[in-house]
């Protein structure tokens, strides 16, 4: 127990960081997400190509290959930024795979006619996209779409080897420091459970409110 | 003979697979004329209403809208369909607005209205289809019937050249059809040219100006309602006209 109490700053600043890296690479990986999405069902080839491969290369790559790939391989190109930039990167383009993948399952759920009667009243297929079948998608697509946030959250550890403050990189001072192995990693999973457990509150609270129209 | 020709149909042809659903069609529809387009089913009289605002691609032939031929995708399709409405079997208003939203939605964002004025042209049609009591529910609070004459309303929102109706009573219950057929007989009374894809023969005598009989993808009929019914040209025809007039 005081493993907690002695080192409350410690466990706060990780508890922080997998705060911020998760929120942060969830909005990026949400805005990528949609966007590919769109890419993938749009009616120009060259974005469904585009869109098809990103997902493809990102879904299929292990996460550690995909931050060793941003870390190393972007500063050789002359991108140099700060660790923490390149974790939000790294976990945003990952999860925005399988953010784009809900939102398109999602979009399969509309009916076809929905998107005809759009078009036939002249809308464009952004238009028809954003304003007729994106939002009628969003009901089916918030319960994957929180699953996908939540396994973010704990992914978001691999940040803590490519020393990122967050809350699994905790354990390695306090263990120098001679703290009992276990009660330091269970003060760690309810850090975690903290996280997890308030995205789940919000997702089930947008799914509750998108259930409502209809 | 119609004297100015609104939309014209020459050499169309599309497969579905193997399938030739369009052979060869030759329509012109003149400004201002009821067509209606009657045929067993898959005889392509569906996929010919809907290749007229290129909801379904052609592979040969063209079609040209008020003059204009129709572009293959992007900004100028859409504006071209803009100008023709369309009226689908199972309705598809917008599930997730209001009836005054389904009405608005694209005059406010294609058409770039105002929104006040939008709003009252909106209420004006909803008025004209009899539902303005309706406007703030959703689709699925109303009937089918409800829905249909909705619908209706908001392709004449975007004030069209021509209306296509794609079966528009198939998916009614029989008490619901009057009341959507009355409204598609006022507009053909103002001389609205529209193309109705239809089973109702009732509708069909009174309303159109020509009769299109359409089998295994071709046109094979094309005449005024009297001399259809009373006199149909071929044993195909004949035969379709026995079956549902006699049930």
């Amino acid at each position: 127990m005081n493993v907690l109490t002695q080192n409350f700053s410690l466990y706060g600043k990780g508890l922080w960081g997998t705060v911020q890296l998760t929120l942060l690479a969830g909005a990026l990986a949400l805005a990528v997400g949609v966007l590919i999405a769109g890419f993938r069902v749009s009616p120009v080839k060259a974005l469904r190509v585009f869109g098809t491969a990103w997902v493809t290369v990102l879904r299929n790559t292990p996460l550690t290959l995909l931050f060793f790939a941003v870390l190393l391989g972007l500063p050789r190109f002359g991108v140099v930024l700060p660790f923490m930039v390149f974790a939000v990167l790294a976990l945003g383009a990952y999860t925005s795979a399988f953010v784009c993948e809900a939102v398109r399952a999602g979009i399969n759920t509309v009916p076809l006619g929905q998107g005809e009667a759009a078009r036939s009243l002249g809308m464009s297929f952004t238009q028809t996209l954003s304003l007729v079948v994106l939002p009628q998608a969003a009901r089916s697509v918030i319960p994957p779409i929180g699953s996908t946030l939540i396994a973010l959250a704990k992914n978001s550890a691999i940040a803590g080897s490519f020393s990122v403050d967050e809350l699994l990189g905790t354990y390695k001072p306090l263990n120098e420091l001679g703290y009992s192995i276990v009660w330091t990693f269970v003060w760690i999973a309810v850090g975690y459970l903290i996280v997890t457990l308030s995205l789940a509150g919000v997702f089930a609270l947008l799914e509750r409110k998108l259930g409502v129209a209809r | 003979m119609p004297a100015e020709p609104l939309i014209v149909l020459s050499g169309v042809n599309k497969h579905f697979g193997r399938l030739h659903v369009l052979k060869d069609i030759d329509l012109t529809v003149g400004r201002g004329e009821v067509v209606v387009v009657v045929g067993p089913s898959g005889s392509g009289k569906s996929t010919l209403c809907r290749a007229i605002n290129r909801l379904e691609p052609v592979e040969a032939g063209t079609i040209t809208v008020d003059g204009q031929p129709l572009p293959a995708e992007g900004r100028a399709l859409a504006r071209l369909r803009a100008d023709v409405g369309m009226v689908f079997q199972s309705f598809n208003l917008f599930a997730h607005r209001t009836v005054l939203d389904n009405v608005m939605l694209a005059p406010l964002k294609v058409r770039r209205r105002g929104k006040a004025d939008a709003q009252r042209k909106a209420r004006e049609l909803l008025d004209r289809v009899g539902l303005l009591a309706h406007a703030g529910k959703l689709p699925a609070q109303l009937s089918g019937g409800q829905q249909q004459r909705v619908a209706i309303a908001r392709a004449l929102a975007m004030d069209p050249k021509a209306m296509l109706f794609d079966e528009p009573t198939s998916a009614l219950d029989p008490e619901m059809i009057n009341e959507v057929l009355e409204v598609m007989q006022q507009l053909a009374e103002e001389g609205m040219t529209m193309v109705v894809v239809t089973h109702e023969m009732g509708f069909a005598r009174s309303a159109a100006d020509r009769m299109v009989f359409m089998a295994d993808g071709q046109i094979i009929e094309d005449r005024v309602p009297e001399d259809f019914f009373t006199d149909p040209r071929t044993d195909r025809a004949r035969d379709f006209l026995s079956k549902i007039l006699h049930h």
